[in-house]
């Protein structure tokens, strides 16, 4: 299939989804509308409410708000990550020491933190941020530590004969490799911290996409809460595309990333 | 080689082995009596399995030998040996790095001014015949051109031995023949202490000073040393239509032979088990 026929493919089905959309929610059939616009809204409505948003320029706020939240969190919680990652895969013992541990607090669904961080956080963005935390560093943890430990024994033999010491494998054998296993999971975490952003300003706050979203379901705007979907569902992609760039930049030494290029 | 040449590697009564997942104790190698002087190309040949491999680890100072021990220039070896570099069978670059990169580090770990480590890396890929590629990660290489790369970044830290492991093993056969004639044309410019463990017996007449044969595992003994007096400089291609090549490898084969077939005879026992 070429570029162009994918690409009018894809086209078509928004169109069709769209226009079956307006049509059952405002033309009845055989004397009854089949989507009752009270609970599915139409096209009409929310992408006029969308072009309010921006017009207004009430949303930038918003989405700033959920952007600084997720980049919040992604840092921090991989940072984390990152740190505990190197120190379990380094110190077998701890990490066996605290093993069933991790597990426990990992098998935890997070939307049950989300009311203690808001008593402990308040309702500004430091909850949020704590949210997405803990979804972020697990998917890092488990990665840098599924990295260190699986640098191949050849190449860390190789760095030892050409006369590393412990700091320099660190730097040149450790260090690479966890990173390229961290990028491999970047989609998921940034993903999962602006997840964290959302479900947490859902639960309770004063601003950001989750909040919108709560707001026009408190009031029946359907309308309004099909268009904060949207609003978020092009807020991931753009966010996807950055970190597929970051990706292709960074990772141009292995083989699947160059492959896809 | 004059008699004044001090002895590079010597291992002395070596025995290696190794306590399986279910307590047992593995012996791979037993009793390991070699001794290679500066300058000398030795290649060390047995059936797969039989602790070739494991040999060069002791000397690398990778492995320690159960009883017996080894010395590196008289020294004993405690730790890892700072005189040797290392070819792996396997691939062993680091595949975040360019090949300019992989074959400097050596010299930047050391404290070598990153600019110069760089020149000198290029110089030593050039000299492989991979100048152009400096540029290139190790999954952008071919099979032979990652050697030549790893050939480069063991050389350019100079070491006094050059260790071995299969190097060239999974190269098609046009590739090894290029490989070895490139490692003798290296080694000749400047004579490294050089152990070249592999299978193939042609492999080790054409490029050694002396072959020395392992018996099949476990417990291999060294059962066998042959001094090549082939002239050099030799073409690891052209040298084997000889007639002295052949006489020697018709007398080592009828060692060898032995030993392969009890190799291969294990290593099917060892698959049905």
């Amino acid at each position: 299939m070429s570029r162009i026929t994918l690409l009018s493919l894809q086209i078509l089905v928004a169109v069709v989804t769209l226009a079956l959309w307006q049509v059952f929610s405002s033309v009845p059939v055989f004397g009854k509308v089949l989507l009752p616009p009270f609970f599915f809204s139409n096209p009409v409505d929310v992408f006029s409410q969308i072009v309010k948003w921006f017009s207004t320029g009430v949303i930038w706020k918003h989405l700033a708000i959920t952007l600084w939240e997720s980049i919040l969190a992604f840092v921090i919680g991989s940072a984390g990550g990152i740190l505990v990652g190197f120190w379990f895969a380094r110190q077998p013992r701890v990490a066996a020491v605290f093993d069933p541990y991790v597990k426990m607090v990992n098998a935890l669904p997070r939307v049950v933190l989300a009311p203690i961080f808001a008593l402990w956080f308040g309702l500004g963005v430091w909850s949020k941020v704590a949210l997405g935390v803990t979804l972020v560093f697990f998917i890092v943890f488990f990665n840098v530590y599924q990295g260190v430990k699986e640098v191949p024994t050849t190449v860390l033999d190789n760095g030892r004969m050409l006369g590393m010491n412990e700091r320099q494998l660190m730097r040149h054998v450790y260090w690479p490799s966890a990173l390229s296993w961290m990028f491999s999971s970047l989609h998921t975490s940034v993903g999962f911290a602006v997840v964290g952003a959302v479900v947490g300003e859902y639960l309770g706050s004063a601003a950001g996409l989750g909040y919108l979203i709560q707001q026009a379901e408190g009031v029946f705007d359907v309308a309004g809460v099909f268009a904060g979907m949207f609003v978020l569902s092009a807020f991931v992609i753009l966010i996807d595309m950055g970190v597929t760039m970051v990706e292709k930049r960074l990772l141009v030494w292995r083989p699947t990333a160059a492959a896809r290029d | 080689m004059g008699m004044t040449e001090p002895t590079a590697v010597a291992l002395d009564n070596a025995t290696v082995a190794f306590r399986l997942a279910d307590g047992r104790v593995y012996t791979a190698v037993e009793q390991a009596n070699l001794a290679v002087a500066h300058g000398e190309f030795v290649a060390i040949v047995g059936p797969t399995g039989c602790g070739k491999s494991t040999l060069l680890n002791v000397i690398a100072g990778l492995l320690k030998p159960a009883a017996g021990s080894a010395r590196i220039f008289d020294k004993p070896l405690g730790g890892l040996n700072r005189d040797a570099g290392y070819l792996f069978q396997a691939d062993a670059l680091f595949p975040w790095k360019t090949a300019i990169d992989n074959v400097a580090i050596g010299l930047e770990i050391r404290g070598t001014p990153r600019t110069e480590a760089l020149a000198r890396a290029q110089k030593w890929l050039t000299s492989v015949g991979l100048g152009a590629f400096a540029n290139r990660y190790p999954h952008m290489l071919s099979g032979g051109q990652r050697k030549r790369v790893a050939l480069a970044q063991v050389l350019i830290r100079d070491p006094k031995i050059l260790l071995m492991d299969e190097p060239f093993g999974p190269l098609d056969a046009q590739t090894r023949q290029i490989m070895g004639n490139l490692l003798l044309e290296l080694w000749t410019a400047d004579r490294k202490a050089v152990l070249f463990v592999t299978h193939d017996l042609e492999e080790a007449i054409a490029l050694a000073d002396r072959v020395v044969i392992m018996s099949a595992g476990p417990s291999a003994r060294i059962i066998g040393d042959w001094r090549i007096t082939l002239p050099r400089p030799r073409d690891i291609a052209e040298i084997r239509m000889e007639k002295d090549f052949h006489a020697l490898h018709r007398e080592i084969w009828g060692v060898l032979k032995d030993e392969v077939m009890k190799g291969y005879v294990q290593s099917t026992q060892a698959g049905a088990a």
